[in-house]
C-alpha cells in the first residue's frame, strides 16, 4: 500500500508525481534535484480527485520513504494535520486576499521537519483576483523548501498570470473499469453493484461511491430515469417536476434537521447561560448571521441536489442520442435499455439534441438563482415525448 | 381620530425656541423625521434668516469636530448643525456629544437624527438623561392611524377632508406617507375651499387601489391585456418585487396545468389537493381553464420561466421582461 493507491485510473500523472518525489529527495540530500517543481496547478473534472492527488504528492514529500502510506507523516497529510502541511479549502464564495496574504507569509517558514514546507489550496479557482496577485511573487520565487499545489477544475479557472507560474498536472477523467476496481477492492463492494455505480457515476468518483453504498440514492436515481418515458401529458410533466422539486427540498430540510439545532446549540454554549434570554452581548448577531449561513446552506443543498438529478437525466439523453446515431460506445444507464431505445426509435438525433439543450439550459437557469420549481416545469415541458 | 395620528399630524405641539436647544428626532419613519428637521430649520431661519446651516452624517465626526462645528462662525451668528444617522457616531465621540448636549451653545441649534433600530441605543439614553429640550419620536402610524394622518395633513394644508374620504384616499394610495402627504396636499390646492368628500377622491384615485401581484396574473389569464398591463404598471409604480409578479403567474398557470390534467370526477377537496389551490379559486379556475388548451399552457409556463431569469439579471430591463410575459401568457390563451 502507498499513498499513489488513492489515485483512481491516474498511472501517468503518478508516474509524474514520483519522478518528481525522487527529484525531492535528491534535492533534499544535495543533489540537483532536477525534476522537482515548486509550484504546482492540478487540474481535471470534478470528482476525478483533484485534491488527493495534491494529499498524496504532499504526503510523499514528508515521508522517508517517499510515499508509503503507513508512517505518521504519509497518515498526518493525508487527513491535512501535518505541521508542514496547510490545506486551504473553504465553503464560502472565494478567498479572501487577507487570507492569502497570510499564507504567503507562513508558506515562506522553514519546514520544521527539514523537509519541505507544502502549501494545498484546494479551490484555487475560488482565488480573488487580488488574492491571486498576491500569490504571485511566492509562486515565482518561493523560499527554497516551500512547494505551492494549486487545484482547480481547469487551466482556465484560475488567472494567467498564475498559470503560467505552474507547473501544469492534468487529471484525465477515471474509466469506469479503474472506479470499479477501486470500489470491489478497497470498499468490498460486490463485482455488479459496483459495476453499475462506476457506469452511473460517470467518473465521478464520489458519486460513484455514493451510488455503491447508499440505497437511497439509488432508488433516486431509479426515479430519475423513469421520467423521460413518462412525460407524455402536460399534467406528467408538471408532476415530475413537483415530485423532484420535493426531494431537493426534503434533501435540504434533512441537512437541516441534522446540523442546524445542534450548531444553534454550539452557539448558545460559546455565549453561555445568558444567550437563551438573549442578555449575552453579541448573541444575537452572531445568531442571525449563523441562521443566514445555515438558510444559504440549504439553498445550495437544493440546487446541488437537483444538479445532481439533471445531470443523471442528460445521461440518459445522451444514452438515446448514441443509440440513434449508431455510436459503438457503452451506454451509461443500461439498465434502462428498453426505454431508452424505445425514444431513440421514436424520435429523431435532432429532437435529442435539443432536450438535452433543454436541461443544460435549466441548470444554467438554476445556477442563475431561477425559481427552481418553475425552471423544473419549463425544462420538462421541453422535455415531452 | 387618535392622539397618536394627532402627534403626527403636521402642525407640532408649539416647539422650545430651537436656538441653544438640541432636538433629538428618533424613530423608523424617515418622512416624518425629516419633516422634524425641516421644522426646525425653518425655526431657526424665522429667527435669524442668515443663519448657517450644516448637515452631516455622524460617521464623519472624529474627535473634536463638536467643537470646531458648534463654535463661532464668521459669518453668522446663528448656526443650525443636523447630524444623520446618530447610530454610526464613533465610539470615541460619544462622550463629546453627551457634554455637549447638556450644556448647548446659546446660539446654535442642534438636530441629532436617529433612524430607529436598537443599534446606538445606549447612546440615546445617555442623551435623554442630559434632559434635552426637544425630543421628537417618528413612529410610523398604524394602519388604522392612517385616514386620521391624511384629515391632519388636510387640515394643515387649510382644507377640511370627510372621514370616509381620508379611509379612501389610504386605500388608493397606499401606506407611504410622503406619498399620502403629498396627495392631501393636492386634493386642497386643486378643490379647495371645497369640503373633500369621497367622490372627489374617488374621481383621482379610482381603480389604482394597490394592485396584488395574483390580479395582474388573473388578469392577464383571463385574456384581458389592457387591464392586465395597466396592472402591471401600477404594481410597478408601487414598487412591488418583480419576482412575486412572476410567482403569481407562475402559481396561477401551474394550477390551470394541474387542474386540466386531474382525472375527472374527483370531490373538491380532493381536486384541490390535487391541484394545489384554495377549495375557493376551484370554481374561477374551472372558469379560466375553459379558454386553455396544453399547448397554450405550455408556452405560458415557459414565458413565466424566461421572465423569472430576466428579472433576476438575465436581462437588461426588467419592466420590460415582465411586460412581455403578460403578453405572452395572454396571447397564448385561445379558445377552442
Amino acid at each position: 500500500m502507498s499513498v499513489w493507491d488513492d489515485l483512481i485510473g491516474q498511472e501517468p500523472l503518478a508516474h509524474t508525481l514520483r519522478e518528481a518525489v525522487a527529484a525531492a529527495r535528491d534535492r533534499l540530500s544535495g543533489g540537483s534535484g532536477r525534476g522537482m517543481t515548486s509550484a504546482w496547478l492540478v487540474t481535471g473534472p470534478p470528482g476525478s480527485g483533484r485534491s488527493n492527488a495534491a494529499r498524496a504528492f504532499a504526503a510523499a514529500l514528508q515521508c522517508r520513504d517517499g510515499g508509503c502510506g503507513q508512517c505518521h507523516d504519509c497518515h498526518t497529510a493525508l487527513l491535512g494535520t501535518h505541521p508542514n502541511v496547510t490545506l486551504v479549502a473553504t465553503d464560502r464564495l472565494s478567498i479572501g486576499v487577507d487570507s492569502v496574504r497570510e499564507l504567503v507569509r507562513s508558506a515562506a517558514l522553514m519546514p520544521a521537519n527539514g523537509r519541505w514546507q507544502v502549501v494545498v489550496v484546494e479551490d484555487a479557482d475560488r482565488l480573488t483576483e487580488d488574492s491571486a496577485d498576491a500569490l504571485l511573487k511566492s509562486l515565482e520565487e518561493p523560499s527554497p523548501r516551500t512547494v505551492w499545489m494549486l487545484c482547480a477544475p481547469t487551466a482556465e479557472d484560475v488567472l494567467v498570470t498564475v498559470r503560467s507560474r505552474c507547473r501544469l498536472l492534468v487529471l484525465r477523467t477515471p474509466s469506469p473499469p479503474a472506479i470499479t476496481r477501486m470500489l470491489v477492492d478497497r470498499d468490498g463492494v460486490p463485482e455488479v453493484v459496483a459495476a453499475f455505480a462506476a457506469r452511473a457515476s460517470q467518473g465521478h468518483i464520489g458519486r460513484a461511491r455514493r451510488l455503491a453504498h447508499d440505497e437511497a440514492t439509488r432508488n433516486r436515481r431509479r426515479e430519475i430515469l423513469r421520467i423521460p418515458t413518462s412525460l407524455i401529458e402536460l399534467g406528467a410533466c408538471m408532476v415530475a417536476a413537483a415530485n423532484l422539486h420535493e426531494v431537493a427540498q426534503e434533501e435540504g430540510q434533512g441537512v437541516a434537521a441534522t446540523l442546524d439545532a445542534k450548531e444553534v446549540g454550539d452557539l448558545e454554549a460559546i455565549y453561555g447561560a445568558s444567550a437563551r434570554d438573549g442578555r449575552a452581548r453579541g448573541y444575537p448577531g452572531a445568531l442571525s448571521t449563523l441562521k443566514k449561513d445555515q438558510s444559504k446552506r440549504r439553498t445550495r443543498v437544493v440546487r446541488d441536489t437537483i444538479d445532481g438529478a439533471l445531470i443523471d437525466l442528460l445521461s440518459f439523453y445522451r444514452d438515446v442520442l448514441a443509440l440513434q446515431t449508431g455510436a459503438r460506445t457503452a451506454l451509461v444507464n443500461d439498465e434502462v435499455r428498453a426505454d431508452i431505445d424505445s425514444l431513440a426509435r421514436r424520435g429523431s438525433a435532432d429532437s435529442t439534441l435539443r432536450r438535452m439543450e433543454a436541461v443544460l439550459k435549466c441548470r444554467e437557469a438554476i445556477a442563475a438563482n431561477a425559481a427552481p420549481l418553475l425552471a423544473l416545469e419549463s425544462m420538462m415541458l421541453d422535455l415531452r415525448v | 381620530m387618535s392622539a397618536a395620528a394627532d402627534m403626527l399630524a403636521a402642525m407640532p405641539a408649539p416647539t422650545p425656541p430651537p436656538l441653544g436647544t438640541v432636538t433629538l428626532i428618533a424613530g423608523p419613519a424617515e418622512f416624518l423625521s425629516e419633516r422634524a428637521v425641516a421644522r426646525v430649520l425653518s425655526a431657526v431661519s424665522a429667527i435669524d434668516a442668515d443663519a448657517d446651516v450644516t448637515q452631516i452624517d455622524a460617521g464623519a465626526l472624529g474627535p473634536g469636530a463638536m467643537a470646531e462645528l458648534t463654535s463661532p462662525s464668521l459669518f453668522a451668528t446663528a448656526q443650525t448643525l443636523v447630524v444623520r444617522e446618530l447610530p454610526d457616531l464613533p465610539e470615541g465621540v460619544h462622550d463629546e456629544l453627551v457634554a455637549y448636549a447638556a450644556e448647548p451653545a446659546a446660539d446654535v441649534a442642534l438636530v441629532l437624527v436617529h433612524p430607529g433600530g436598537p443599534k446606538g441605543k445606549r447612546l440615546l439614553d445617555r442623551l435623554r438623561q442630559t434632559g434635552l429640550g426637544h425630543v421628537v419620536t417618528s413612529e410610523p402610524p398604524k394602519p388604522w392611524e392612517l385616514p386620521g394622518f391624511v384629515a391632519a395633513e388636510v387640515r394643515h394644508h387649510r382644507g377640511t377632508i370627510t372621514e370616509d374620504a381620508a379611509e379612501f384616499l389610504v386605500a388608493a394610495v397606499g401606506t407611504d406617507l410622503r406619498a399620502l402627504a403629498a396627495a392631501a396636499e393636492q386634493l386642497v390646492n386643486d378643490f379647495s375651499p371645497e369640503r373633500l368628500t369621497i367622490e372627489i377622491v374617488r374621481r383621482y384615485y379610482d381603480g389604482h387601489a394597490e394592485v396584488k401581484s395574483f390580479d395582474i396574473a388573473d388578469a392577464a389569464i383571463d385574456g384581458q391585456i389592457a387591464v392586465a398591463l395597466e396592472r402591471l404598471r401600477w404594481a410597478l409604480g408601487n414598487g412591488v418585487p418583480a419576482v412575486l409578479i412572476t410567482s403569481a403567474f407562475a402559481s396561477g398557470l401551474r394550477s390551470l396545468a394541474r387542474m386540466q390534467s386531474a382525472p375527472r370526477g374527483l370531490r373538491d377537496a380532493d381536486l384541490a389537493r390535487e391541484v394545489g389551490a384554495p377549495p375557493f379559486r376551484l370554481k374561477s379556475l374551472r372558469g379560466q381553464l375553459r379558454s386553455w388548451e396544453g399547448s397554450g399552457l405550455t408556452r405560458g409556463i415557459q414565458a413565466v420561466a424566461q421572465a423569472d431569469l430576466d428579472v433576476k439579471g438575465g436581462a437588461g430591463d426588467p419592466d420590460y421582461a415582465l411586460e412581455r410575459m403578460v403578453l405572452t401568457v395572454a396571447w397564448a390563451r385561445g379558445r377552442r
